[in-house]
């Protein structure tokens, strides 16, 4: 790792907020997607049954 | 089941279609992951090893590899959401509703860690992590607007009703774009003007330029890609409703 001088703290911080931000943005899209899916094939499934 | 015996459809009627849109557009997510994944790879070895420090800000001016881009996607967004809304509005466009729905969050969230990283970068080179100038109020007004747009989707239940109500915000709302870019001209700011789209060219180093760009590109591909795996949910989720309103009056009759 290089030497990020003397603000190196304002720094890993900003990169670090990002990372957690993207991660939860694509934990949440991913999770969000997964649990509608299971609602929908959950709802066809009943569906075809009758 | 393919149907050979249907007519050839446009392009524009093929995406009109949303279980086409699906079919269509899904081929593209794992593509679309994986170059978004190489460049942030790439962009960050070069935002930390393979660029120097600049002369006067020293290693602060790598948080610009971050801040940027989450500022442009902080308008482009919005931008996506305003042409979604003339969809809506123009054309009754169906993919243009769920367009909008889906692309409120993530904008809310990208402007959300431009103000972030501004504030981090603003400490240690101006002094202050805030100020109430015209750069930094408006974007934050831009917050606001996302974070409106949100609870306003959620507010209604006819998810067609909202999208034209929404439509009309979003189309107010952008106003605020154009204030932005041009706060820095407008108002003495303690921001700086822009330094990359010029009419004469950029004015940076191509050293401190080439990491900016990878990474400009890398967060607009997780837009994109994060923008289409949303509308794949959000047109999920209406045939949930669908089927869960059919159900409710086959359960009734």
């Amino acid at each position: 790792m290089i030497d990020l001088g003397p603000h190196a703290v304002f720094i890993i911080w900003a990169y670090l907020g990002v990372a957690l931000g993207v991660a939860g943005l694509i934990g949440w899209t991913l999770i969000d997607a997964r649990n509608t899916a299971k609602k929908l094939a959950a709802l066809e499934a009943s569906r075809s049954a009758k | 089941m393919s149907i050979d015996t249907a007519p050839k459809q446009s392009w524009w009627n093929r995406i009109a279609h949303p279980g086409q849109f699906v079919a269509w557009t899904r081929p593209l997510l794992w593509p679309l992951t994986a170059l978004t994944a190489v460049l942030f790879v790439v962009g960050l070895w070069f935002a930390f090893f393979a660029s120097p420090e600049d002369y006067q800000m020293g290693d602060t001016v790598r948080i610009m590899y971050v801040h940027v881009p989450n500022a442009w996607l902080s308008q482009f967004v919005y931008g996506i959401m305003a042409v979604s809304a003339l969809g809506t509005l123009v054309w009754r466009h169906p993919l243009a509703d769920v367009s909008m729905k889906a692309a409120a969050p993530l904008g809310a969230l990208f402007t959300a860690l431009a103000l972030f990283t501004g504030a981090l970068w603003g400490r240690p080179t101006w002094g202050t992590f805030w100020e109430w100038d015209g750069r930094m109020t408006s974007t934050l007004v831009l917050l606001f607007i996302y974070l409106g747009i949100v609870a306003l989707w959620r507010a209604f239940d006819d998810q067609l009703r909202a999208a034209r109500i929404i439509a009309v915000f979003t189309l107010v709302g952008a106003i605020n774009i154009p204030i932005i870019k041009f706060s820095v001209d407008w108002w003495s700011t303690l921001h700086q003007p822009a330094s990359v789209f010029r009419a004469d060219g950029p004015r940076m180093p191509g050293s401190i330029l080439t990491p900016l760009m990878v990474m400009f590109v890398a967060f607009t591909l997780l837009f994109l890609t994060l923008h289409l795996k949303a509308m794949h949910t959000e047109i999920k989720r209406r045939r949930v409703v669908t089927l869960q309103r059919k159900a409710a009056q086959g359960a009734s009759s």
